[in-house]
């Protein structure tokens, strides 16, 4: 049982993150809604809306072409993302005395600035003179025009996001050291195959693990911004010379917000990734029922 | 233990409360400047002259690109710089806004002439009869050609020119050149989407006037034209690839590898080919309409002073400073002795102000015998009055975004050029409807 005194000391520790929460997160939200239903561009008085914002976004056809940039960008990453780093996992995990080094090696990638890595693979997925295809051209393939041509710029941007994958595969080594030695040892004199020791004792092992980088992965997908716009908007923020390959959601919110000055239209676009985000996550959240497994719930 | 760290949140709410205060901004002769940089001597040496004369001023020059974002929001909070630095584009939509000052009054008090300054800028910072702003540097666009490229190739420099457009076409087809199926050579680069209102203007079409006219069936047509020119060298994909190749601020750009044939450009590259590879061998020719006749688009910055700066009267006198004859002779004197140090010739510099340029180019300019400047110089200023510019419109950005993806679309080949068009003069009508409240 805490004592009036421990609340009152746990209450004041945590009083800077609930200040701070209320004022830079919950009441900029909560104004954010507000403007959703007015027309406002920063210098005039804001004026009553209704749902015209939110009418307009369903007519909207770079808004759908921009959601359906951000989607197809999610689709792909997340899921290359965790098993690449479940791989890479796996194998720091077989490293043995060497493992610090490769675990330092492979994390080194994600302390890179994320414009200055958008500069690096502006260079690297040069579809003319760029590393990528040159290694391609090794072994017989002709390298697509990654950062010009509508088709490939979401690959591009795919590959060069794997670039982080060392954090994600330092949260799996962790969880892989986790699991029981105990359990492999049962299913090795079960007979089980390595594959099936895999599915049926490492991946429940660190379902929870996994779940957790599905969620937050996904979440960071869908509000990818930083190096898509270093890449395809620096130079030209209205119109990048790929076109909208490379509109991603946020991007496209951003240029309402700050290009247009459309605060109303561009809170109301926040507001629709609000909820698209939220119902991605209860919908994980509702499955992770039946596939997640937590050491502590039996 | 609780004593100890209320006491300690009462120290941190105080601390944080001590920046609610007057700020700097507040005190008399202080001026705050937002947009401008501090990058050469055009700009320390002209706020030089600015502080010599005011000494008791204490002038704060926030560097860096203007962020739109952080002045309106500064604008519409009361708390604007006094003095905003931004593209000429941009101004019509600001004073649309009711963000910029009517400079009428503070141009009269300071005597400053607008028939001195040159009339494609001057219409930039003007609208709807009013004058927002003061025009800074003044940038116009033409041709620079690789000679030895072209002669390779067989094609006389003196004879490329944009007057024939089924010319010109063949002219680029000779000397664009690929290698194992990769571009080696482009042999005319129009710089479309950038360069479309140049080339609408070549075919007797204005991208705006009162209203605008992207779907006109002329702009169409140089729609058309330029993205064919980039199709028939490789397609748009293969073509921006390569040229993002270039190392354009280097002593190899793509005039000294060859890389480049000949290509539409704006005028302060020729200092910057001058600068870096000063032996390059390249003509600059000034673009020209279908009858033949010279024709450039002018681009530039301006000086504004925001609704709500606190001290207008100051940051009048710094416009009318800044932007004198005499300041900008100063700058270039500076820049010169600069560059003469690093044994670099100094390429004049172009302003919006003509008598600015005379007194640059009759007393300071000194092109070291170096061709590409005495050659191109004397073409960059012989177009400079020959200069349009596009109306301001409080929907600029929301226009230009227009067109330039409606070329973009036509460049990838995801749209016919009227199709695109059309959907851009859809769009840009919106753009203006909206911008009456939204």
């Amino acid at each position: 049982m805490v004592s009036a005194r421990e609340a009152r000391a746990g209450w004041l520790f945590v009083l800077p993150w609930v200040v701070g929460f209320l004022l830079l997160t919950a009441g900029p939200m909560l104004y954010s809604l507000g403007l959703s239903f007015t027309h406002y561009d920063l210098l005039r008085p804001a004026r009553p809306a209704g749902l015209t914002n939110y009418r307009e976004i369903l007519q909207d056809e770079r808004a759908a072409k921009a959601l359906w940039n951000t989607v197809f960008f999610t689709l792909l990453h997340v899921p290359l993302l965790i098993v690449l780093a479940l791989g890479l996992a796996s194998l720091l995990r077989r490293a043995g005395r060497s493992a610090g080094f490769f675990r330092t090696v492979l994390f080194l990638p994600t302390m890179t600035p994320p414009v200055a890595l958008a500069a690096l693979f502006l260079l690297l997925l040069n579809g003319q003179n760029g590393a990528i295809n040159a290694m391609l051209g090794w072994f017989g393939f002709t390298g697509p025009q990654w950062t010009t041509d509508p088709a490939w710029i979401k690959p591009g941007l795919v590959l060069m996001s794997l670039w982080t994958v060392g954090s994600t595969a330092v949260l799996y080594l962790a969880a892989l050291t986790r699991v029981p030695g105990e359990r492999y040892e049962a299913a090795r004199l079960d007979g089980a195959s390595p594959w099936r020791q895999f599915w049926h004792v490492t991946l429940p092992g660190i379902s929870g693990t996994v779940y957790f980088t599905l969620i937050v992965n996904t979440i960071a997908s869908l509000q990818v911004f930083t190096e898509a716009y270093t890449m395809f908007f620096g130079a030209r923020p209205s119109t990048p010379a790929e076109g909208d390959a490379a509109l991603f959601y946020v991007i496209y919110l951003f240029q309402e917000a700050f290009g247009s000055l459309r605060m109303g239209y561009a809170s109301a676009l926040a507001w629709v990734l609000f909820l698209v985000i939220a119902a991605i996550t209860a919908l994980q959240v509702r499955l992770s029922r039946d596939y997640v497994q937590y050491e502590d719930r039996s | 233990m609780s004593r100890c760290l209320v006491a300690l949140l009462i120290m941190a709410v105080c601390a944080g409360c001590g920046g609610l205060g007057p700020s700097v901004a507040d005190r008399p002769n202080t001026l705050v400047t937002t947009g401008f940089g501090l990058p050469d001597e055009h700009a320390t040496a002209r706020v030089g002259v600015f502080r010599a004369r005011h000494p008791e001023v204490d002038l704060r020059v926030n560097e860096g690109v203007l962020d739109e974002q952080q002045f309106l929001s500064a604008v519409a909070a009361g708390d604007p710089p006094d003095l905003v630095y931004a593209d000429r584009r941009k101004l019509g939509g600001y004073a649309a806004r009711g963000a910029v000052q009517d400079l009428g009054p503070c141009l009269r008090r300071q005597h400053v002439d607008l028939n001195t300054f040159r009339e494609a800028a001057v219409r930039q910072v003007t609208y709807a009869g009013t004058v927002y702003g003061v025009p800074d540097f003044f940038s116009v666009r033409v041709l620079i050609l690789n000679n030895p490229v072209l002669r390779e190739a067989g094609v006389d420099p003196a004879a490329l020119s944009t007057t024939d457009w089924q010319r010109l076409a063949e002219t680029t087809a000779k000397l664009a050149r690929t290698e194992n199926g990769k571009i080696a050579r482009i042999g005319f680069d129009p710089r479309v989407p950038e360069f479309v209102a140049l080339w609408a203007r070549a075919n007797g079409a204005d991208l705006v006037g009162d209203e605008p006219h992207l779907d006109d069936p002329r702009v169409v047509e140089a729609v058309r034209y330029t993205t064919d020119l980039v199709r028939a060298q490789g397609g748009w994909a293969s073509f921006k690839a390569f040229r993002d190749t270039f190392d354009s601020f280097g002593a190899n750009n793509e005039f000294v590898t060859g890389q480049v044939a000949a290509m539409a450009m704006d005028s302060w590259y020729v200092n910057t080919i001058a600068a870096n590879s000063p032996d390059a061998d390249v003509t600059v020719v000034p673009f020209t309409d279908r009858q033949g006749a010279p024709l450039t688009e002018a681009g530039g910055q301006a000086w504004a002073i925001p609704q709500g700066a606190r001290h207008p009267d100051l940051a009048c006198e710094f416009i009318a400073t800044m932007t004198a004859a005499d300041t900008w002779a100063t700058a270039a004197k500076a820049r010169r002795d600069a560059l003469a140090k690093k044994g670099k010739p100094y390429s004049g510099t172009f302003t919006a102000n003509r008598a600015a340029d005379e007194k640059i180019f009759s007393e300071v300019y000194d092109p070291r015998g170096i061709r590409v400047l005495e050659q191109g110089v004397r073409v960059v200023q012989s177009v400079q009055d020959k200069a349009f510019a596009l109306p301001p419109n409080p929907a600029a950005s929301d226009l230009v975004r227009s067109w330039e993806s409606a070329v973009t679309r036509v460049l990838l080949g995801q749209q016919r050029p009227e199709e695109s068009m059309a959907q851009a003069q859809r769009e840009a009508d919106r753009a203006i409807t909206r911008v009456g409240g939204r």
